[in-house]
């Protein structure tokens, strides 16, 4: 942890890990740190935002991101208010325009925001004049996660540089695993990411990683190992031959464990498929900390909150 | 934001600072007889180390350890909405429940009274304390809420002009008081 964060948050809006400085990443991480505190207490509530006003835009279904959001922004004392995306405008066929006048007409002062599709978060963010916090854009970025993740790592390592970091699994669909793979690079930690060759991008290396092809030489030595959740709703076909096989080469399981560290961590973004990704034996063993995940989620989610409803200045 | 001030008079020095800091933990024990019932919470940042010199001083004076607790009212400010990054949290650590104790806030200068009270504000969503009490090194008027000290080091009159520098060797790596004057902008 840094001796003192002298940099203040200046950003209007959150929309990726990739526009951020290691020192704008450290700020979040240790406001984290104070909000987590708030948690503990018998009265889980702070006066800090009464009065301001979180719409909470999910236009792609979520249980976790969502009621983190809410828990952390009800902890805040902010009013907020749920628009999702059946039964919503857009449905009706409004377009997304549309949609984002409509919401600055209400003058809310931050909105959070998931959308199937990458960048209409920045859309909505150069359109409006409350704040955006991007909670998951299409295969492209959900820097919340990529900044919980982080804080579950530093309360277990004291750090991030010089760590060693396995992230498993479906590398192709998945934003979590670019959010992280930006986020860990800038804070110095080296990352490898393995899978099937159908779900790892072609040029994955130029974002600074490793690949590895199997799970064994994947998790070699590792300090963390991420997994990730087969999406299989975002396929357009299996790249697999049958979840059976999947387990079978690409599966965590304790024997698996023995290559990497000692004291190494098991972290999973949720939900996890049980027997497909992750065996139980380890998802509910001694080195995950997955529960605790969810746990830190909601003050890295307060601490966004709190930075991004001061006042910016706008970039000269 | 450049500080513009300019070092006026220096008020106290490092011994005169801990004989009143010696003063003040003994009206402090006087005015609380029952000790297992105290506890001392120094506001961040220079009332923690006041705080902590208080309690070296009971600790000196009646052999008994007196918890120390932080408190850091940034979430509590009325000014969070007022133009500006937010400030940074460091976050509060209370060192047992406060329920029937007698809570003695520390801070370094009492001013507008407004970050007094944004710590009683915190205070009760920790319990319900049996009394809380006011510790300040300097008294420097100016209030703007009816809030008054119970201990106080020194009073001071000053003009709003001025602006009162604390010292402590935890922090600042020297004990006095200064008075500082803000220069002219430009």
């Amino acid at each position: 942890m840094t001796p003192e964060t002298s940099i203040r948050w200046r950003r209007k809006d959150l929309l990726g890990i990739a526009e951020l400085s290691p020192a704008e990443i450290e700020l979040i991480l240790d406001t984290a740190d104070s909000f987590s505190e708030v948690g503990e207490r018998a009265i889980k509530k702070v006066p800090t935002l009464r009065g301001r006003t979180v719409i909470n835009l999910f236009f792609e279904a979520s249980t976790r991101t969502r009621s983190s959001f809410e828990i952390a922004e009800k902890r805040l004392s902010a009013d907020n208010i749920n628009f999702s995306s059946s039964g919503s405008a857009l449905e009706k066929g409004e377009s997304l325009i549309d949609t984002a006048l409509n919401l600055q007409a209400m003058a809310p002062d931050l909105v959070v925001i998931r959308h199937a599709h990458p960048g209409v978060p920045h859309m909505l963010a150069k359109r409006i004049k409350a704040g955006v916090i991007n909670a998951g854009d299409g295969a492209h970025e959900h820097p919340t996660q990529a900044l919980l993740d982080a804080y579950t790592i530093r309360r277990h390592k004291g750090r991030l540089a010089g760590l060693k970091v396995a992230i498993l699994g479906d590398i192709e669909h998945s934003r979590v695993v670019r959010s992280n793979i930006h986020l860990l690079t800038k804070m110095g930690a080296r990352v490898t990411v393995g899978g099937p060759r159908t779900l790892m991008p072609a040029a994955i290396e130029a974002m600074g990683v490793e690949v590895a092809h199997t799970l064994e030489d994947a998790v070699r030595d590792a300090d963390v190992i991420m997994m990730l959740r087969i999406q299989l709703e975002r396929q357009g076909r299996m790249s697999f031959p049958s979840i059976r096989e999947y387990f079978q080469l690409f599966g965590l399981t304790t024997a698996r464990l023995a290559a990497a560290k000692d004291d190494v961590i098991i972290m999973h973004p949720g939900p996890m498929n049980r027997g497909v990704e992750i065996a139980s034996e380890v998802a509910d063993g001694p080195y995950s900390v997955i529960l605790e995940q969810v746990a830190h989620g909601v003050s890295v989610r307060m601490a966004v909150l709190y930075l991004l409803s001061g006042s910016y200045e706008e970039a000269a | 934001m450049a500080k513009n001030l300019t070092p006026k008079t220096t008020i106290l020095d490092a011994q005169q600072m801990a004989r009143i800091i010696r003063r003040m933990a003994g009206e402090i024990v006087e005015r609380n007889r029952d000790l297992s019932h105290l506890l001392l919470a120094g506001i961040r940042t220079r009332g923690v180390p006041l705080a902590e010199a208080i309690a070296a001083e009971i600790e000196r004076m009646e052999g008994r350890k007196i918890p120390v607790g932080v408190l850091d009212i940034t979430l509590y400010r009325d000014d969070l909405s007022t133009v500006g990054p937010q400030p940074l949290v460091k976050g509060t650590r209370l060192p047992r429940p406060i329920d029937d104790c007698v809570v003695v806030l520390c801070d370094d200068v009492l001013y507008t009274g407004r970050t007094v009270r944004a710590a009683l504000d915190e205070l009760v969503d920790f319990g319900r304390p049996k009394a809380v009490q006011l510790a300040v090194l300097i008294d420097r008027g100016h209030r703007e809420l009816p809030i008054q000290a119970d201990f106080v080091g020194q009073k001071v009159p000053t003009s709003q002009s001025e602006i009162i520098e604390v010292a402590f060797e935890a922090t600042d790596g020297a004990e006095q008081v200064r008075i500082l004057e803000r220069g002219t902008p430009g």
